[in-house]
C-alpha cells in the first residue's frame, strides 16, 4: 500500500510511455503499410482486388508465410534456420520421384514427414548437442539437402499428380474462389502459433531464451530440448510445404524453391521480429506476409517489374527492416559523437586560451 | 627483488608456452588439410590414373584460382565474426558486366576491364560494409539481402542477353590458358595474393586487428581498435576481391549471363571454413582458407574423372562443411581442456 502513494506520478508516467509506444509498436506501422499497399494496389490497377489476382496474390504467399511460422519460432530463441528452402525441395522432390514410381499418395505422406523429422534432427542435434552455430550449421545444410534433392531427381521434372491434389493450385479453398489452401492453412496455423506463443508457458519460455539463455536455462527451462524440438518442427513444416507447393505447381523440378529462405527471412524481419531473438509477434509477421505479398503484386500488375527485379524490393525491404528499428540508436550514437567533437573543439578553445 | 622478477616471468612462460600449444594444434589443423588432399589424390589416382595428367592438374590449379581470390576476401570477413554471403552475386555481376565490355567497346584494353571488375566488386562491398558496420546491422541479414539485389540487379542489366565467347578476344580467353613453366598464370596470381595476404594479416596492424576483433569484439572496442572501419575494410576488401574474381570467372567459361556464379558463396564460405577459419571469428588463415578451395575443386574435379555425376558436388560441400566445423569444435573443446590442465599443473 505505501509503495502505491508513494509512487504514483511513476506510475502515471509509465503509463503514458507505455501509451505513446503502443502507438508506435511496429504492429501499428505494418498496419499503415497494409492500407498503404492496398489503396496502391487499387489504385495501379484495377485488376488488384480481382477475384482472380486475389487468389494469385493467396498461392503466391501461402506457401512461405507457412514456412515464416517456424522460423519465427526459431529466430525468437535467437537462433536461424537457412536450410528452409531445401527441407522444401528435397521433400518436393522425393515426392516426384515416388510418384513416378507409382507410389499412393498414403506411404508418401510418411516418407515426406520423416524426411522433415530427418531434416530437423541433423540441424538441431548439430545446433544443440554438439554446440555448433546455427548460421554455419544451417548454410552446411542448404548445400547438402538442396545437392541431395538434385542427387535423388536429377535434371528431370515430375509434373503428374494424382487427381485431387494437382487442383490445389487451380481450385480456392472449399469452393470461396479467391481464398488459396495455402493461405486457409496459414491462417489456422497461425491463430494456433499466435494462442501458443502468448498463452502457454512453452511459447513464454520461447522469449525468456531470446532474451536471455542462460538466466532461462537457470530458471529450469530446457533451452536445448525445446530448441531441438523447434527445428523439428521447421522441418517437418517447410516438408509439408514442399509438397503443397509441387502440387500447386504440378511440378516438381531442379530448383524449385530456390531462395525461399530470403524471402520467409524478409517476412519474419519486416514482421518486426528481433534477429537477436527476444522478440516480435505472430500478428506481426501476418501483417508482414500481407504487406509482401500485396506489394509484389501490386507492382507486377501495374509497373514494369518483373518477378525477377523484385527480389531487389525484397532485399531492400529486409535490410529497411533491420535498419528501421535500429535507426533510433544510429540517431543517438550520431548525437553522442557530435557532443563529444564539441566538447573536445570546447576543450581545446580553453587549453588555447589558457596557453 | 629476484622473486619479483620471477613472479612476472611465470604468468609469461605460461602465455608463451599456452600460445606454442595452440600454434602446433592450428599448424596440424592445416597439415589434416594437406594430408586429406594427398589422400584424396592418391586414391582417385589409383582407380583413375588419368587424374594425374598434367592438363587435368593445371586444369584445377587455373580453375581454382576465382574460388583462393575469392575465400582470401571472405577470410578476412569471417576473421571479424561475420560473415559475406553476397560474393556469389558479386562475381556474376562482375562477370557479366565485364566481359560485356568487349561488346560495347571493341579493342578496349584488358587491365582496363580488369579495373571494372574490381570497381564493381569494391562498390558492392561498400555498400555492405556501410550498413553492416555503421549501422550495426547483424551481416548475416545484410548480405543475404545484398545476395539478392545485385543478382537481381544483374537480372535487370543482363535480361535474357549473354555474353558468347566469340565477342571476347582471345587474349582475354587465354589469361585461362597461359602457363609459366607449366603452371598456369592464374595460379601463379593466386599464390601471390595469398602470400600477400598472409603478410598482411600476420604482420600489419590494421591485419592484426581483424583477428582481434573476431575474438572478442567488446575488448577490442575497449582496446581502441576503430571497429566500424576495419569491418568497412574487411566488407570492401571481400567485395573488391570478388569483384576481381568475376573478372577471372569471364575469362574461364567465356559465356556469361545472368545467372554466372550461382551458389558460389556457398562453396566459398565452405571452402574458406574447412580451411580452418573458424566460423566464430578470430582464428584462421588465408593459407588454410587456400587450401580449403583447392581441396573442394579437386574433389568435383576427381568425381568428374571418376565419372560421378556432377550432381553430387552440392551435396559433397555441404557435408564438407558440416564436418569440418563439427571437427573444429571436438579441437576446440579438447584444446581448451587441455590448456587448463596444463595450467593447473604448471599452478601446482
Amino acid at each position: 500500500m505505501p509503495e502505491q502513494i508513494e509512487t504514483p506520478s511513476v506510475a502515471a508516467a509509465g503509463s503514458t510511455r507505455e501509451r505513446v509506444s503502443g502507438l508506435l509498436r511496429w504492429e501499428t506501422a505494418l498496419v499503415v503499410g497494409l492500407v498503404a499497399v492496398v489503396i496502391f494496389g487499387s489504385s495501379i490497377s484495377p485488376e488488384f482486388f480481382g477475384s482472380y489476382n486475389v487468389f494469385t496474390l493467396c498461392t503466391n504467399i501461402g506457401d512461405l508465410a507457412i514456412m515464416a511460422l517456424p522460423m519465427t519460432l526459431i529466430i525468437l530463441t535467437g537462433e536461424i534456420d537457412l536450410s528452409v528452402a531445401s527441407i522444401l525441395a528435397i521433400s518436393a522432390e522425393t515426392m516426384g520421384v515416388l510418384i513416378q514410381h507409382g507410389w499412393s499418395m498414403g506411404p508418401i505422406f510418411v516418407v515426406v514427414i520423416a524426411i522433415g523429422i530427418v531434416c530437423g534432427l541433423i540441424n538441431g542435434l548439430l545446433v544443440t548437442r554438439v554446440g555448433l552455430p546455427s548460421l554455419a550449421v544451417t548454410i552446411g545444410t542448404l548445400t547438402l539437402f538442396r545437392g541431395l534433392a538434385n542427387v535423388i531427381l536429377g535434371p528431370n521434372t515430375v509434373s503428374s499428380f494424382p487427381a485431387p491434389y494437382n487442383e490445389l493450385g487451380v481450385n480456392g479453398f472449399f469452393g470461396i474462389s479467391w481464398l488459396s489452401w495455402s493461405v486457409a492453412i496459414f491462417l489456422v496455423l497461425a491463430v494456433i502459433t499466435a494462442g501458443v506463443l502468448r498463452m502457454t508457458p512453452f511459447g513464454r519460455s520461447l522469449y525468456a531464451i531470446g532474451l536471455n539463455q542462460e538466466a532461462a536455462f537457470h530458471a529450469g527451462i530446457r533451452v536445448k530440448r525445446i530448441k531441438l524440438g523447434l527445428y523439428v518442427l521447421s522441418g517437418v513444416v517447410c516438408a509439408l510445404v514442399g509438397m503443397l507447393y509441387a502440387f500447386e505447381l504440378s511440378s516438381a523440378g531442379e530448383n524449385i524453391g530456390i531462395g525461399f529462405e530470403l524471402q520467409v527471412i524478409t517476412i519474419v524481419l519486416l514482421g518486426g521480429v528481433s534477429i537477436f531473438g527476444g522478440r516480435g509477434t505472430i500478428l506481426g509477421v501476418t501483417l508482414a506476409a500481407f504487406i509482401y505479398a500485396g506489394l509484389r503484386s501490386a507492382l507486377l500488375l501495374g509497373t514494369s517489374i518483373n518477378e525477377n527485379d523484385y527480389q531487389v524490393v525484397s532485399g531492400a525491404l529486409l535490410i529497411l527492416s533491420v535498419l528501421v528499428p535500429n535507426a533510433a540508436t544510429l540517431a543517438r550514437r550520431a548525437n553522442d559523437l557530435f557532443k563529444l567533437r564539441a566538447q573536445r573543439q570546447a576543450g581545446a578553445l580553453r587549453a588555447d586560451s589558457g596557453g | 627483488m629476484t622473486t619479483a622478477v620471477q613472479e612476472q616471468k611465470q604468468p609469461v612462460d605460461e602465455a608463451a608456452d599456452q600460445r606454442r600449444v595452440v600454434d602446433i594444434v592450428l599448424r596440424a589443423r592445416t597439415f589434416g588439410i594437406v594430408g586429406v588432399l594427398a589422400l584424396f589424390v592418391l586414391i582417385t589416382t589409383v582407380i583413375q590414373s588419368r587424374f594425374l595428367d598434367g592438363s587435368n592438374i593445371r586444369f584445377v590449379l587455373a580453375e581454382s584460382a576465382v574460388y583462393v581470390v575469392v575465400a582470401i576476401g571472405e577470410t578476412c570477413v569471417i576473421l571479424t565474426r561475420n560473415v559475406d554471403l553476397s560474393v556469389g552475386s558479386v562475381v556474376g555481376l562482375s562477370a557479366y558486366l565485364s566481359a560485356n565490355l568487349f561488346q560495347a567497346h571493341h579493342g578496349i584494353a584488358i587491365p582496363l576491364v580488369f579495373l571494372v571488375g574490381i570497381g564493381i566488386g569494391t562498390a558492392c562491398g561498400l555498400v555492405t560494409g556501410i550498413i553492416t558496420a555503421l549501422c550495426r546491422v547483424p551481416s548475416l541479414v545484410v548480405t543475404l539481402a545484398m545476395l539478392y539485389i545485385v543478382r537481381g540487379v544483374d537480372t535487370m542489366l543482363a535480361g535474357s542477353n549473354e555474353v558468347v565467347a566469340s565477342s571476347l578476344p582471345n587474349s582475354f580467353i587465354n589469361i585461362f590458358n597461359n602457363t609459366v613453366l607449366g603452371v598456369p598464370d592464374l595460379a601463379i596470381a593466386a599464390i601471390v595474393m595469398v602470400a600477400l595476404a598472409a603478410y598482411y594479416l600476420r604482420y600489419f596492424r590494421s591485419g592484426r586487428d581483424l583477428y582481434a576483433i573476431g575474438s572478442d569484439p567488446e575488448a577490442a572496442e575497449r582496446a581502441g581498435i576503430p571497429i566500424a572501419r576495419r569491418l568497412l575494410t574487411a566488407f570492401v576488401l571481400s567485395g573488391a576481391l570478388a569483384g576481381l574474381g568475376g573478372v577471372i570467372w569471364a575469362t574461364q567459361y567465356n559465356t556469361i549471363n545472368s545467372t554466372a556464379a550461382t551458389g558460389l558463396e556457398l562453396q566459398i564460405v565452405a571452402a574458406v571454413v574447412v580451411g580452418g577459419v573458424a566460423i566464430f571469428g578470430g582464428s584462421g588463415s588465408v593459407i588454410g582458407a587456400a587450401l580449403g578451395a583447392l581441396l573442394l575443386q579437386t574433389i568435383t574435379s576427381a568425381l568428374n574423372v571418376l565419372g560421378v555425376a556432377s550432381l553430387w558436388t552440392e551435396a559433397i560441400a555441404g557435408l564438407l562443411l558440416i564436418v569440418a566445423i563439427t571437427l573444429d569444435r571436438g579441437i576446440q573443446l579438447r584444446l581448451a581442456t587441455a590448456l587448463q590442465r596444463r595450467k593447473v599443473r604448471l599452478g601446482a
